[in-house]
């Protein structure tokens, strides 16, 4: 049995672990907020985007020489990978149920004796599987999701990255894997086809509108060769949005438990403590009076 | 939708900058300018770093500077998917002056730049001449 002395330490440093978690709760709470704010701000470009681009789309998608960001490169041998993650842990399942994720993608690639290289962007996710894939990761981007907020960008620079890869001929298809954000308690691990794209679908009013009649300036293609690329930014731009708002959230879903933890923790040593300072009293008056006794 | 007005709206990748009903809109395209009334056909475009104008009456209400993007003209009205985009008394045409100043540095003390560099580093240069253009016109 631990003496008083040692029970009151540990009461007290629970209590500072208490004060920090709930501290870093509060803090993930604001953060969530403005996360969120940006990612919901974000969504009319993205939306926009893909019903521009899938007027545009169903166009082009069948003709043999469509660009190869939509029509792909005819094969689908090598995958690249890219990999969200927080820069940052203290966020519960966040980190490892992303790269849980990715492993058992990775494996099961593998197995179909397809290549696979990842790309990871975020610091937790490299720790976690550069042991096991070192050989096959490719390319880490850093310092983007410990930034205040998500810039384009940052977004921007991956989707440069992995055009110039895909531009070299370094991969046929391009998955990126990050957490949804649905609430603040769940996220939703996704893989999302960034290459080649999966063409959104037209909605019907759209195409009831009469979508195919439209005039381009200058041409199609080149309209096309522009919005690909930028749209490949935007995915990745809405992806970072929606990881950085899970990363918050799970952090105060987690931040939360623990303080509570803590709080059931001190009240069981304190329940210890006291139940002992009393044996310990007993135990004294008992010595006084059988002193008292014997004289 | 009105029939007399155009719905019109600018967005940016961060956030919606504009949505409102419009009189015209003139949107910098790539092959020169060009003005958007109510019930004009479909049309797809890709703008260069320019000015957009907002109209209201015969007015001319707004001036926008984008630095890129797209337009989309349809039925429900027109879209601008823009970058970077500032309304024009806003920019500081000491602080685009010296963008510019910048980014032609940029681009002389790139060694051997390849040819993805080279064209970003000159589009650079084109965004901050027209930016520079838009703030000294204001």
């Amino acid at each position: 049995m631990a003496s008083l002395k040692e029970l009151r330490n540990r009461i007290d440093s629970v209590k500072q672990t208490r004060k920090i978690t709930s501290a870093m709760k509060l803090v993930a709470a604001s953060k969530l907020k403005r996360a969120q704010e940006q990612a919901e701000a974000s969504r009319p470009f993205a939306d926009r985007m893909s019903a521009m681009l899938a007027n545009l789309a169903a166009g082009v998608r069948d003709l043999p020489d469509a660009p190869r960001l939509l029509g792909g490169t005819g094969s689908d041998e090598t995958h690249l990978i890219v990999v969200a993650t927080a820069d940052r842990g203290l966020c519960g399942g966040f980190n490892s149920s992303i790269v849980r994720g990715v492993r058992r993608r990775v494996t099961a690639l593998q197995a179909e004796g397809k290549q696979v290289k990842l790309m990871l962007v975020g610091r937790k996710g490299r720790d976690m599987l550069r042991r096991e894939f070192g050989d096959i990761i490719v390319e880490y981007v850093d310092g983007i999701a410990g930034k205040r907020r998500v810039d384009f960008g940052d977004a921007q620079l991956i989707a440069d990255k992995i055009l110039e890869r895909f531009d070299a001929g370094e991969f046929d298809v391009c998955t990126l894997v990050f957490n949804k954000f649905k609430s603040a308690i769940t996220q939703v691990l996704t893989f999302k086809q960034l290459i080649p794209v999966e063409p959104p679908v037209r909605d019907e009013e759209a195409a009831a509108e009469g979508g195919a009649l439209y005039e381009f300036e200058p041409s199609e293609e080149r309209i096309l060769d522009e919005l690909l690329p930028r749209n490949l930014a935007i995915q990745i731009f809405g992806a970072l949005l929606e990881n950085s708002a899970s990363e918050q959230g799970a952090r105060m879903a987690a931040m939360d438990s623990a303080t509570r933890n803590a709080g059931d923790m001190i009240h069981r040593l304190t329940l210890s403590y006291n139940r002992q300072r009393q044996a310990q009293i007993t135990k004294e008056l008992i010595e006084i009076i059988s002193g008292a006794e014997a004289v | 939708m009105a029939d007399n007005t155009l719905r019109f709206e600018l967005v940016a990748p961060e956030r919606l900058l504009a949505s409102e009903e419009v009189d015209m809109v003139v949107l910098p395209g790539s092959e020169g300018d060009f003005g958007v009334l109510p019930q004009h056909a479909p049309f797809l475009s890709l703008l260069r770093p320019g000015v957009i104008g907002i109209y209201r009456g015969d007015k001319l209400e707004r001036r926008i500077f984008v630095a890129g993007g797209f337009a989309e003209v349809n039925g429900q009205g027109c879209i601008v998917l823009g970058e970077a985009a500032e309304p024009v008394d806003e920019l500081d045409a000491e602080k685009a002056r010296q963008a510019l100043r910048n980014a032609e540095e940029d681009l002389a003390d790139a060694k051997e730049p390849s040819e993805s560099e080279r064209e970003r580093l000159e589009r650079a240069i084109r965004v901050a001449q027209a930016r520079l253009e838009a703030a000294e016109a204001a």
